[in-house]
C-alpha cells in the first residue's frame, strides 16, 4: 500500500505567528487538472487591521535595527530561500509554472536578497546630503523610513514579483504588509517560512492572502498605514488606492510586476528625507 | 536701562512706497503676452493693512488655463527643449540677478499685497528668492551628476514636461520661486497659480522673465482663485503638479489626479513641536520661540506652533517669554520697526479668532500682552494658549496665526510621543546644551526638518518638506531636484 501524502495546511502570516483568517474563510486553490493543492486562507477586512496594528508594534524595533542587521537579516533570507529551493521549484510548478521557469524564478528571487541585502548600509550615504547653507550652520539631510508600507501583488507576482518588492520595503527600515492574490498563496505562505526562520522580527512582514477586493481597499484607506506599493497594471485598482490613500496623505506607488529592474530607488520610494540643522560657533 | 514695557515709544520708521508702481490693471502673462482674462472678469487685491484697492487682477477661467497650458506645451516641445542646460541655466542667473537689482521694488509690493513686515521681506524674503533661482541655475547643465545611477545603461535624466504650479499667499514670492526654479533648471515649463490675495510680486516676477528673454511660454502666469487652481492642476495636459497649501486642499489634488498619470509634490500644513529642555540656553530659546511662532504673523507652514517645555524650567520660560511678548511691535507692516505685521485676510483673521475662542471654550487659558494692535486693518496680537491638553483643537489643528500652544512634559520620550501625536510632520525645533539628546529628539521626531538650537532658518540648498499628512517630496537641494526629473534607474 502505497504511503498517504501529509498536506499542508496554508494560513496567514501575521505578527510573527501563523493564524487561519479571523473569517474562516477558505478557498480551495485548484491545480491545471482540477484538484484541490490546498484550501487556502481568505484574509477578511478585519485580518487586515489587526495586521495593521501587529505591524506598527515592530516598526519602531525594525526601523531602529542597525544596517548591519538588516542586511545581515536580508542575507540570511536569501540563505534559507536557496536552501529551500527544490521545494519552491515544486510550490511554483503546482501554481502553474514550468520547471525552467520555476528554477530560474527562485535563482532571481535568491540573487534579489543578497542584492538588496546589501544596500542596507549603503543607500543612505548615496541619497544623503551635507548642504553647504550660507548661514552660520551645520545642515544634513538623510533618508529614513515612511513607516509601513502595503504591497499590493497581483496574479502575476510569482515568487520574484513577491521577494523584489518586499526587499526593498524592509531593508530601507520600513514594516510591510503583502497583500497577495490566491493564485500564489501556497508561494507566499512558503515565503513566509522563510521569513520566520531568517531573524525577521516578527511583524515586519506580514503575509495576507485572498481575494483583493476585499484587503486593498480597507488597506488604502487604513490612516496608519503610510504608503502602498501597487504591483499591478489594473487601472482602477491604482485609482482607487489613490483615492482612498489621500485620506491620510499616502505615498503611492506604482510599480509593474513584469519590470524586474534591480535598483536603489525603489528603496528610495519609501523613505523621506529628514533636514536636521544646528548653529555652528 | 530703557524700559521697553512702559517706554514703548518708537518714531515711525516707513519704508517709501514710491519705488514701486503698481498698475490699476493686471492681465495674465500667458505664452510671452500679457492678455486680459476671456470674459475680462477681474478681481481686486487689497493691503490688508488698511483695506485699500491696490490694484485689479485679472481673474482666469477654464479656457485661459488651457491657453496658458498650451503655451507652456510649445514651448516645452519647441524652443526651450532645443536650450542646452548651460544657456537654461544663464536664463535663471538673469532671473536672479535682476531680482538682486529690483530687491527694494518687490519687497515693499510683497509687504503692501500680503502684509508681511518690511523688515522681513526685505531681509528674508526676497535675498531667498534670488539665492534661490541662483542656486537652480547652476544645476541646470549638471543635471547628470545629480541621481546616482541614473545614467546606467545610456538612459538619460529627462524633464517630466509642463508642470502646473499652485502656491499660498504666506510667502508668495518666495514659493514662485521654490516652484520655478528647479522646474526651469531641469528644463521643464511652467503654469503658475499664485494666492489671489496675493497676486502683484507673481506678476512683477513675470515682468522680470520677459526682462530676462526667457522664451515665450516657458513661464506662464494665471492668477485667480480656487477654481483657477482646479484647472490647473485639473488640466489634461499637465505632467506634473506641484502643491503649495493646506492639506485640505493636497487631499482633494491627491483624489483629482488618482486615475491620471500625473506626479505631484504636496507641502501642505504643519504643526510643528518646539521642545525646550531644561538644560537649555533659555534666553536664546525664548528667541528662537518668538521668531518660530511670530515670524511673519504664524503664517508659517512650519512654524513652531506647539510649545512644549519640560516642566522644571516651565514657569522661567513662560514669564521670560511673556516678558519678550510685551516687547513686540505689531502694526504697519511698511514700518521698519514692526514685528508682526498684518494677517493676510480678513478670512484668515476670523479664523484665528474662532480658533482661539474655541480654546477658551475647552478650558484653556488665553494670554496676550498688552501692546497696542491698529484698530484698522487686520491685526491680531501674539497670543499664549496656556493649561492646554493634547486633545484640543488648538493644539491638533493648525491655526495659521500668531497662536502658541504650551504644553508641558517630564521626560524625553513624553516630549516625542507628544510632539508626534499629529497628522502633521513638516518641522520640529529642539533646544538642549546636550548633544546627545538633541540627536535623540531629532531623530524621533517624525518631521521633514528638524531645528536644533535654531528654528525657521531657510536656505536654497537645504531640502524642505514633510512627513505624513504634512506633504509629499521636497523643495530646495539636490532633493528638490528629484520631482522635476524622469529617469529609468
Amino acid at each position: 500500500m502505497s504511503r498517504l501524502k501529509v498536506k499542508k495546511t496554508y494560513k496567514l502570516y501575521i505578527g510573527g505567528k501563523f493564524p487561519r483568517s479571523e473569517s474562516g474563510r477558505t478557498h480551495a486553490l485548484l491545480d491545471k487538472k482540477g484538484d484541490v493543492i490546498a484550501n487556502i486562507a481568505k484574509a477578511s477586512k478585519k485580518d487586515l487591521r489587526n495586521t495593521v496594528v501587529a505591524t506598527r508594534k515592530a516598526q519602531a524595533g525594525w526601523q531602529g535595527a542597525s544596517p548591519h542587521l538588516k542586511g545581515q537579516i536580508l542575507y540570511r533570507l536569501a540563505e534559507m530561500l536557496e536552501g529551500r529551493k527544490a521545494q519552491f521549484i515544486s510550490v511554483l510548478k503546482e501554481s502553474g509554472m514550468s520547471e525552467k521557469s520555476a528554477i530560474k524564478e527562485v535563482e532571481k528571487s535568491v540573487d534579489a536578497l543578497v542584492y538588496y541585502a546589501g544596500w542596507s548600509d549603503k543607500f543612505q550615504a548615496i541619497y544623503s546630503s551635507v548642504n553647504p547653507v550660507s548661514s552660520p550652520h551645520y545642515n544634513f539631510s538623510a533618508p529614513v523610513p515612511t513607516g509601513i508600507v502595503g504591497v499590493v501583488l497581483d496574479d502575476k507576482a510569482g515568487l520574484y514579483g513577491i521577494v523584489s518588492q518586499m526587499a526593498p520595503v524592509i531593508v530601507g527600515g520600513n514594516s510591510t504588509l503583502l497583500v497577495v492574490p490566491s493564485k500564489w498563496a501556497t508561494v507566499a505562505m512558503e515565503l513566509a517560512e522563510v521569513i520566520h526562520t531568517s531573524d525577521v522580527p516578527g511583524g515586519v512582514v506580514n503575509v495576507l492572502t485572498g481575494e483583493l477586493p476585499d484587503m486593498v481597499p480597507t488597506l488604502s484607506g487604513h490612516m496608519d498605514v503610510n504608503a502602498v506599493a501597487v504591483c499591478s497594471s489594473d487601472n482602477e485598482l491604482r485609482k482607487s488606492v489613490r483615492e482612498l490613500g489621500a485620506e491620510n496623505v499616502k505615498r503611492v506607488v506604482f510599480r509593474d510586476n513584469s519590470k524586474g529592474n534591480l535598483s536603489p530607488y525603489p528603496i528610495m520610494d519609501f523613505q523621506e528625507i529628514k533636514t536636521t540643522w544646528h548653529p555652528v560657533g | 536701562m530703557y524700559d521697553f514695557i512702559n517706554g514703548n515709544e518708537y518714531a515711525p520708521a516707513p519704508e517709501s512706497t514710491a519705488i514701486v508702481n503698481i498698475k490699476k490693471k493686471y492681465g495674465l502673462y500667458i505664452g510671452g503676452k500679457w492678455v486680459d482674462a476671456q470674459g475680462k472678469k477681474t478681481f481686486e487685491t487689497i493691503n490688508p493693512a488698511n483695506q485699500q484697492v491696490l490694484s485689479k487682477v485679472a481673474d482666469a477661467s477654464k479656457a485661459d488655463v488651457d491657453a496658458a497650458v498650451k503655451a507652456a506645451r510649445k514651448a516645452f516641445e519647441g524652443e526651450w527643449s532645443s536650450i542646452s542646460g548651460a544657456e537654461r541655466g544663464k536664463y535663471l542667473y538673469r532671473i536672479a540677478r535682476i531680482l538682486q537689482e529690483r530687491s527694494r521694488e518687490f519687497a515693499v509690493l510683497e509687504s503692501m499685497d500680503g502684509g508681511k513686515p518690511i523688515r522681513e521681506s526685505r531681509d528674508i524674503d526676497i535675498p531667498l528668492v534670488a539665492a534661490h533661482f541662483f542656486y537652480y541655475a547652476g544645476w541646470a547643465d549638471k543635471l547628470d551628476f545629480a541621481f546616482p545611477g541614473a545614467g546606467i545603461g545610456g538612459q538619460k535624466v529627462k524633464p517630466v514636461g509642463v508642470v502646473g504650479q499652485v502656491i499660498p499667499w504666506n510667502f508668495p514670492l518666495m514659493m514662485a520661486a521654490w516652484k520655478i526654479a528647479p522646474a526651469l533648471a531641469s528644463g521643464n515649463t511652467v503654469v503658475l497659480k499664485p494666492a489671489e490675495t496675493t497676486s502683484l510680486t507673481a506678476l512683477l516676477l513675470a515682468e522680470v522673465i520677459e526682462e530676462a528673454g526667457v522664451p515665450a511660454g516657458v513661464v506662464n502666469i494665471v492668477t485667480g482663485a480656487g477654481d483657477t487652481g482646479k484647472f490647473v492642476v485639473g488640466h489634461p495636459d499637465v505632467n506634473k503638479v506641484a502643491f503649495t497649501g493646506s492639506t485640505c486642499v493636497g487631499k482633494h489634488i491627491l483624489k483629482s489626479v488618482a486615475g491620471t498619470d500625473k506626479s505631484y509634490t504636496l507641502e501642505l500644513g504643519g504643526k510643528a513641536a518646539h521642545i525646550i529642555m531644561d538644560d537649555a540656553a533659555i534666553d536664546q530659546a525664548v528667541e528662537g520661540i518668538v521668531n518660530g511662532i511670530f515670524f511673519n504673523q504664524g503664517h508659517v507652514c512650519c512654524a513652531g506652533s506647539r510649545l512644549l517645555v519640560q516642566e522644571g524650567v516651565a514657569d522661567k520660560v513662560v514669564k521670560k517669554l511673556q516678558k519678550r511678548m510685551e516687547t513686540l511691535i505689531v502694526g504697519n507692516p511698511l514700518d521698519k520697526n514692526t514685528d508682526i505685521g498684518a494677517i493676510n485676510s480678513k478670512e484668515q483673521l476670523a479664523k484665528i479668532k474662532s480658533l482661539v475662542k474655541t480654546a477658551t471654550k475647552e478650558g484653556a487659558t488665553v494670554w496676550q500682552p498688552g501692546t497696542s494692535v491698529p484698530r484698522k486693518g487686520n491685526f491680531y496680537p501674539p497670543t499664549l494658549i496656556l493649561d492646554c491638553a493634547q486633545s484640543h483643537t488648538v493644539v491638533q489643528e493648525e491655526i495659521f496665526g500668531p497662536v502658541l500652544t504650551i504644553q508641558t512634559f517630564r521626560t524625553v520620550n513624553e516630549a516625542v510621543e507628544k510632539a508626534n501625536n499629529t497628522q502633521y510632520g513638516l518641522s520640529g525645533g529642539v533646544w538642549s546644551d546636550k548633544g546627545a539628546k538633541v540627536f535623540k529628539l531629532t531623530d524621533n521626531v517624525k518631521a521633514g526638518i528638524m531645528w536644533a538650537n535654531t528654528y525657521n532658518a531657510f536656505d536654497p540648498a537645504s531640502p524642505f518638506g514633510g512627513f505624513k499628512e504634512s506633504g509629499i517630496g521636497r523643495e530646495g537641494g539636490l532633493h528638490g531636484l528629484y520631482p522635476y526629473v524622469k529617469f529609468n534607474a
